[in-house]
C-alpha cells in the first residue's frame, strides 16, 4: 500500500510520561471529538442522542457514557461527543463541530493526583463537589481546560491543542514537588 | 544556658549550626532562637535606627528584635524570626545591621546622637537641598537602618502555589482550636485545621497546666491522635493563615522545607495556599504586651510568656538570676516556673498595689520597674516600690503588660474591634467576618478549661451553620487561674522607654507627634513608623495607641487602633509569584509546523501566547535581513508557505448567524453567496477598531470568521458578550476552531501551480476565484482552501485537521522549493504587508478609528451594526484626526524607525509640534527601499508634502515624502492572478 498523503501525529507523544509515587502522567490518544450545540432547548438533542447513540444529555457538570461513547457538558450549551462519529442524524438537533484535532487529552492518576491538581486549578476536587463522572471546565495552570474525574484517583485533563507541551510540563513539575514532599 | 532536664527537645541528639560563623549546637525540638539562648547567645542583632544590641524578646512569630540571615549566595534569606525557624544540622545563621560586627557595631554611634534622630527627624532635616533627597539623603539613610539583604541574585528555590477546601477552617491548634477540630470533626465535617508552629498545641506547649487531671500535653496527643486518624481532618502545621479575603478565602504561607538540612531539589521552600472554606473558626490566642520604661530593649529583658516558653518548652534558663516585673497574674507563672525550674529568682515585681503570692521570693507589690541596665545585656533593674528605689542584680527580665488578643484575621474585611475596660485590650466584634467564629485567648478568654469551652461553643456554631448535627461532649477539667490585669503601658521617667522594638520607636516619638499635631493614630504611626516593621506593630500597637491615648488627653478606646491588613505575617514575594518564574511565566502555545521550523533552524519569535518562526535561514545567510529579502522574493516570484494558524478561527452556525454578523461587523455579511469570504472590520464599544479579518460562508446558516492572532481572544469575548447579552434571543451557535485546524499560507505566482499538483485538481479562476473558499481532500483526509491574500500575490490559505499539520507543511516546503520558493517567516510576512499597505495591530492599536484607517467605506450606511453611533461621532471623523499615510525616505538618511515622531519641516522636534507617527517600516527588497506607515494629521490631504521625522530614542533624523499606503501593485493584478 501506498505512503498516505498525511500523516497523523498527536501533539505529544502517546503514552506514559511520568510515574512518580504510584502517580501515573499518561498523554492519551486522540478521540473522535465532536461538539453538539442544540441552540435554543436542548430536549431535541436529548432525544436525538439517546436514539441514535444510546446516551443520554449530561446534566451542567456532568458525564454520561457507554462501551460507545461518552457525552461531556462543555460549557454553556455545548456538549462534546467523544468516542464515536456523530450519527448525521443529530444535525437537526444540534449544531456539529468537528473538534477531534482542538484538544490534548492527558490521564492523571493515583494517590497524588488530587494534590498535583490542587496546585494547578482552583477547583474543589472533593467528592461531594466533583463525584466520579462529574467534569468542569476551569482553569488548568493557566490555561483554559475541561476536567473530568473518570476514576476515583484518575482525573482527565483537556487543554487545546498547542498548549499540549505546557501541559505536560506542569503535570511533570507538579508532580515531582508533591511527591517530594513524602520526605516531609 | 540548659537545663539539665525538662522540656520539648530531643537531647538523645544534637545538631550543630553556626551563628556568624561561631560552631554551637542545640538539638532537635530547638528553635534558632531558643539554641542561641541555650548557648549563651544574648545579643543576636542590631536595631534598625540606633543599633542597640537586642536579644530574642518573644518565642513566636511576633519576634521584632530577633532577625537573622540564614544561607550565603543566592540561596541567602534575610530577615528570617530566629524565633520560628526550627534549628537544623548545619543551618548558618548571620546576624543583621552591624558592621563590622555584632559586638562591635560603627553605627552605634547613631544612638548617641538620639536626642537628634527621633520622630519626624528625616522629615525635618533632610529638606535642603530638595533634589538631594533622592540621590543622596534617602540612599544614605537606607544604607545605615534596615534589616538583612537579598542576595541580589536570581531566586534558585522552588515555591508553590496550591489551592485547598473545606467545609470549617480551623485558625490555630492551641486549646481551643483543637477542640474546634476535634467537635467538627466528629461531627464529620470536612476540616482544615493550620497551626503556625511545627506542633500543634499553642501555649499548652509552654505552660505547666493540667487536663482531666493529667500533664496538658497528654490530652494534646491524645487529641491530634484523634484527628489524625480522621479522613475528613487535615492538620496543616507550619502553615500561617495570613488574610481573609471575600467569599470565605484565606490566605495561609506553608513553610514546606525550611526546617530541613537536605531538602529534596524539587521540594519547594514556602507554599502559599488559598483556602475556600464554608465556614471558619479563629483560635489565633493572644500575644503578649510589654511595659515600656527606660532601655527596656536591653539583650535580656523579655516576654514573661515567652520566658515560660524556653524555660518549660525548650528546657532553657534565661540567666542566673532574674527579675519578673508584669501588672498581672500571669507574670507570677514565670516566677514559679523559674523557681521550679530552680533558677534563682531576683525579684517578683508587681504594679498592682493589693497583689500578693505566697511563692517563697523577693515580691514587690505596687511596685514598676524603671530602668534596665547593662549595653551588651541586662545587668541590674531599678525599680520603684512604695517604700523606695531598690536595684536588683538581674542578667534577665520577665515583662507581661497583658495581653491581647489576636483579632487580627477579623479585621481584614474591614471589621473594627471593640474595646474591653475589663481586659485593656481590644477584642474582636462578632460577626465582622461571615461565617467566622472566633474562640479561646483570641476572644479575650485566658483560662485552659475557658478555652476549651469556647472551642466547643463556636465549633457547635460553626456546625449549625453547616447544618451538622453537633456531637455530644464532656469537658475535660482544666486550669480555671485568673488573670486580673491592671493596665500598665509606660512607667514614668526620664530617658527612652521602647515601644516599637523593631522601628526603634519610643514613648518620647509618640508623644512627640501628639504635640506636633499628628493626634490620630493613623498619622502617628506614619510619622513615627511604628507598627510599620516587618512584625507590623504585633507587640506595640496597643502600647504605642494608649501613650497617644495619654498624651492627647484620650481614652485609648476613643484613640482607636491602626488598621489590620494582609499579611498577618511576611510572605516572600517568591511564595506569592511561586510557578511563574522561566516557562511558567505563560503557557506557550506550539503550532503543529513548532518542531519543523525549529529543524529548519528558524528563530522563533513570540505572538502573544503563540511562538511563530521569525525567519528560515539558510546556509551562507549571516543577517536575518539576507534571509527575509530571499523570503520575499520567493512570494513575489515563485511561491512562499507560512504557518498561519495563529490567526483566530471562529465557527459560526444558526438561523441568525448571517443577522449576526451584520451587526458585530461595519460591513454586510447576509448578502455574502455560499463559497464567498469577504473582508471585515469590527469596532469596540467606543466606536474604535477593535479587529479585522475575512469571514467565509461555507453553508446557508454557516460561517467561518478569521481574526487576527493577537485579537483572537477578545473577539471570542466580544462575541459571546452580544450573543449572550446583546441578542440572547437571536439563534447563533459560536465555538472556536483555530486549534481544529493548521492552515497554510500558499502565496505567490506560482502557488497555483503547486496547489493543483497536491490538490489534483483545477484551480482556474473559473474553479475558485478570488475570494473564495471550496472544500478539498488530500488523500482521503477533508480540508479546506481559501484563496485570500495578505501578501498582494495569488495566493491561498489551505486548511486540514491539526493532526496532518507538521505532515502538510513539511509536504508543502518541499513543494515550494522544487519551485524555487520555500517557507517563510514572521519578517518576510510583515515586508510582504507593508508593501501593500495591509494592516496588523501595529496600526488597529485602539486608538484608531475605522476612519483613521482609511475604511470609512466599510462602514455601511444602510444598516445598523454595533457602535455606529459612537463611530459616527463628530471627533471620531474630524478630518484633522491623525490618518493612516505610507512614508518614503527622501534625503540622506533612510532610517524610518517606528514609533518616531513626524514634524513639520521647520518646526522643532517638541510634542507639542508632533504632526504624527510611524507604525511599521521594513527595507522593501520588492523596491529597493525603506517604506513605512503611519498616522498623520489629515494625512490623505497630504500626499507629497515633506515631513521631518525624528526618533528622540535612536536619535535618528529623516526627512520623509508622504505618500500612499499601497506601495506595490494598486490595482491588484497580482493577486486576482
Amino acid at each position: 500500500m501506498a505512503e498516505p498523503m498525511l500523516k497523523a501525529q498527536n501533539a505529544l507523544p502517546q503514552g506514559e510520561a511520568l510515574v512518580l509515587g504510584d502517580t501515573r502522567i499518561d498523554v492519551l490518544p486522540m478521540p473522535r471529538m465532536t461538539s453538539l450545540m442544540p441552540g435554543p432547548g436542548h430536549a431535541a438533542l436529548a432525544k436525538a442522542l439517546r436514539k441514535h447513540h444510546g446516551l443520554d444529555l449530561p446534566d451542567p457538570g456532568g458525564r454520561v457514557s457507554s462501551d460507545e461513547g461518552e457525552c461531556l457538558w462543555f460549557g454553556l450549551g455545548q456538549y462534546m461527543l467523544i468516542g464515536p462519529a456523530p450519527s448525521p442524524l443529530l444535525a437537526g438537533a444540534a449544531t456539529l463541530t468537528e473538534q477531534s484535532d482542538a484538544w490534548t487529552s492527558v490521564l492523571l492518576e493515583g494517590p497524588l493526583a488530587r494534590q498535583v491538581l490542587a496546585r494547578l486549578t482552583p477547583l474543589d476536587l472533593r467528592d461531594a463537589s466533583l463525584p466520579l463522572g462529574a467534569t468542569a471546565r476551569s482553569e488548568i495552570a493557566h490555561m483554559m481546560g475541561s476536567l473530568t474525574r473518570v476514576g476515583s484517583e484518575a482525573f482527565r485533563l483537556m487543554v487545546f491543542r498547542s498548549m499540549a507541551q505546557t501541559l505536560l510540563h506542569e503535570l511533570k513539575d507538579t508532580l515531582e514537588a508533591v511527591a517530594a514532599r513524602q520526605a516531609l | 544556658m540548659r537545663l539539665s532536664k525538662g522540656g520539648r527537645i530531643d537531647r538523645s541528639r544534637a545538631v550543630s549550626f553556626t551563628f556568624d560563623g561561631r560552631a554551637l549546637s542545640g538539638h532537635p525540638g530547638d528553635t534558632l532562637a531558643s539554641a542561641l539562648l541555650a548557648s549563651g547567645q544574648k545579643v543576636v542583632g542590631r536595631s534598625f535606627k540606633y543599633h542597640r544590641p537586642r536579644g530574642v524578646f518573644s518565642a513566636g512569630s511576633e519576634e521584632p528584635n530577633a532577625l537573622v540571615t540564614l544561607g550565603a549566595g543566592a540561596r541567602r534569606e534575610p530577615n528570617v524570626r530566629a524565633t520560628m525557624q526550627e534549628l537544623f544540622d548545619g543551618l548558618e545563621a548571620q546576624s543583621q545591621n552591624c558592621w563590622p560586627s555584632l559586638d562591635w557595631d560603627l553605627l552605634e554611634v547613631n544612638d548617641l546622637f538620639a536626642d537628634f534622630l527621633g520622630a519626624g527627624f528625616y522629615y525635618k532635616t533632610f529638606m535642603w537641598p530638595r533634589k538631594a533627597w533622592e540621590w543622596l539623603y534617602e540612599p544614605a539613610i537606607r544604607r545605615a537602618a534596615g534589616l538583612g539583604a537579598l542576595s541580589g541574585q536570581p531566586d534558585p528555590e522552588p515555591n508553590e502555589k496550591a489551592f485547598a477546601h473545606c467545609d470549617l477552617l480551623v485558625i490555630g491548634g492551641g486549646p481551643a482550636g483543637l477542640m474546634v477540630a476535634l467537635q467538627a470533626g466528629r461531627a464529620g465535617a470536612d476540616v482544615i485545621l493550620c497551626d503556625e508552629d511545627h506542633e500543634p498545641g499553642g501555649r499548652l506547649l509552654s505552660e505547666v497546666e493540667e487536663i482531666a487531671g493529667a500533664p496538658a500535653m497528654e490530652w494534646v496527643a491524645a487529641t491530634l491522635a484523634e484527628l489524625e486518624a480522621m479522613d475528613n481532618v487535615r492538620i496543616m502545621i507550619r502553615t500561617t493563615v495570613t488574610g481573609v479575603y471575600d467569599q470565605g478565602t484565606f490566605g495561609a504561607l506553608e513553610r514546606v522545607g525550611r526546617h530541613m538540612k537536605h531538602r529534596p531539589g524539587p521540594l519547594p521552600l514556602d507554599c502559599f495556599w488559598r483556602i475556600a472554606a464554608k465556614a471558619s473558626v479563629l483560635a489565633a490566642g493572644a500575644l503578649e504586651r510589654p511595659v515600656a520604661f527606660q532601655d527596656n530593649d536591653r539583650p535580656g529583658v523579655m516576654l514573661a510568656g515567652a520566658m515560660r516558653s524556653y524555660l518549660n518548652r525548650y528546657a532553657v534558663a534565661p540567666g542566673d538570676a532574674v527579675t519578673v516585673f508584669g501588672n498581672n497574674d500571669d507574670a507570677h507563672r514565670t516566677a514559679r516556673d523559674l523557681l521550679a525550674a530552680g533558677v534563682h529568682v531576683a525579684g517578683l515585681v508587681d504594679s498592682r498595689p493589693g497583689a500578693a503570692t505566697d511563692l517563697d521570693l523577693p515580691f514587690y507589690a505596687g511596685a514598676q520597674v524603671t530602668r534596665a541596665s547593662g549595653r551588651m545585656g541586662l545587668e541590674a533593674v531599678s525599680i520603684r516600690t512604695p517604700s523606695g528605689e531598690v536595684k536588683l542584680q538581674s542578667d534577665a527580665l520577665a515583662v507581661s503588660g497583658g495581653w491581647n488578643p489576636s483579632l487580627h484575621l477579623t479585621c481584614h474585611l474591614n471589621g473594627r474591634p471593640e474595646w474591653s475596660e475589663t481586659l485593656a485590650a481590644f477584642l474582636p466584634r462578632p460577626g465582622v467576618v461571615p461565617g467566622m467564629q472566633v474562640a479561646g485567648a483570641a476572644t479575650g478568654i485566658f483560662t485552659t478549661a475557658g478555652c476549651l469551652a469556647s472551642g466547643a461553643e463556636a465549633a457547635g456554631k460553626a456546625l449549625e451553620t453547616l447544618g451538622l448535627s453537633v456531637p455530644p461532649l464532656d469537658l475535660p477539667q482544666a486550669g480555671e487561674q485568673g488573670y486580673g490585669v491592671q493596665p500598665l503601658w509606660a512607667v514614668a521617667g526620664n530617658g527612652r522607654a521602647w515601644l516599637d522594638l523593631a522601628n526603634d520607636v519610643t514613648v518620647k516619638d509618640v508623644r512627640q507627634a501628639a504635640s506636633e499635631n499628628f493626634r490620630s493614630v493613623e498619622h502617628m504611626k506614619r510619622y513615627t513608623t511604628q507598627g510599620m516593621a516587618p512584625d507590623q506593630g504585633k507587640i506595640s500597637n496597643l502600647g504605642a495607641m494608649a501613650v497617644l491615648a495619654d498624651a492627647t488627653g484620650r481614652d485609648v478606646a476613643a484613640t482607636g487602633i491602626t488598621t489590620y491588613r494582609p499579611p498577618y505575617v511576611p510572605v516572600p514575594i517568591a511564595a506569592l509569584g511561586a510557578g511563574g518564574k522561566g516557562k511558567g511565566f505563560a503557557p506557550e502555545r506550539l503550532t503543529t509546523s513548532h518542531a519543523q521550523s525549529l529543524a529548519m533552524s528558524a528563530p522563533m519569535i513570540e505572538a502573544g501566547l503563540w511562538y511563530r518562526p521569525s525567519y528560515f535561514p539558510r546556509t551562507g545567510e549571516k543577517h536575518w535581513r539576507q534571509s527575509c529579502d530571499r523570503e520575499v522574493a520567493h512570494v513575489r516570484e515563485a511561491v512562499g508557505v507560512a504557518d498561519v494558524s495563529t490567526l483566530g478561527k471562529i465557527d459560526l452556525q444558526g438561523r441568525d448567524a448571517a443577522r449576526f454578523l451584520d451587526l458585530v461587523y461595519t460591513n454586510t455579511f447576509s448578502t455574502l453567496k455560499e463559497g464567498r469570504a469577504r473582508y471585515g472590520v469590527m469596532l469596540r464599544e467606543d466606536g474604535h477598531v477593535m479587529d479585522d479579518g475575512t469571514t467565509a460562508r461555507i453553508g446557508p446558516e454557516h460561517f467561518v470568521m478569521t481574526t487576527t492572532t493577537a485579537a483572537a481572544g477578545e473577539v471570542m469575548g466580544h462575541l459571546e458578550f452580544v450573543s449572550q447579552v446583546l441578542v440572547p434571543g437571536w439563534d447563533v451557535r459560536l465555538i472556536s476552531v483555530t486549534e481544529q485546524w493548521a492552515q497554510f499560507a500558499v502565496a505567490g505566482p506560482q502557488s497555483r501551480a503547486l496547489l493543483e499538483e497536491l490538490l489534483g485538481r483545477d484551480l482556474s479562476d473559473a474553479a475558485l476565484s478570488f475570494m473564495g473558499t471550496m472544500p478539498i481532500e488530500i488523500g482521503g483526509v477533508e480540508g479546506r482552501l481559501f484563496r485570500i491574500s495578505f501578501s498582494g500575490e495569488l495566493a491561498y490559505e489551505i486548511a486540514v485537521p491539526a493532526r496532518y499539520g507538521e505532515s502538510l507543511f513539511t509536504r508543502l516546503v518541499g513543494m515550494a522549493e522544487a519551485r524555487g520558493g520555500g517557507a517563510y517567516g514572521m519578517e518576510a510576512l510583515n515586508v510582504l504587508r507593508i508593501e501593500k499597505g495591509f494592516l496588523t495591530h501595529a496600526e488597529l492599536h485602539g486608538r484608531t478609528t475605522a476612519f483613521d484607517l482609511g475604511l470609512e467605506r466599510w462602514m455601511s450606511p444602510s444598516k445598523s451594526f454595533i457602535c455606529k453611533a459612537a463611530a459616527s461621532r463628530p471627533g471620531l471623523l474630524a478630518e484633522d484626526r491623525e490618518r493612516l499615510i505610507g512614508l518614503r525616505p527622501v534625503g540622506a538618511s533612510k532610517m524610518i524607525p517606528p514609533g518616531a515622531f513626524l514634524f513639520n519641516e521647520g518646526d522643532e522636534a517638541v510634542r507639542e509640534n508632533a504632526q504624527g507617527y510611524v507604525t511599521s517600516s521594513c527595507y522593501s527588497p520588492t523596491l529597493g527601499e525603506t517604506i513605512a506607515l503611519g498616522f498623520l494629521k489629515s494625512g490623505p490631504e497630504r500626499i507629497g508634502e515633506h515631513l521631518r521625522l525624528v526618533d528622540h530614542l535612536r536619535e535618528a533624523v529623516t526627512i520623509c515624502e508622504v505618500c500612499e499606503t499601497c506601495f506595490l501593485d494598486p490595482e491588484g493584478e497580482r493577486t486576482r492572478g
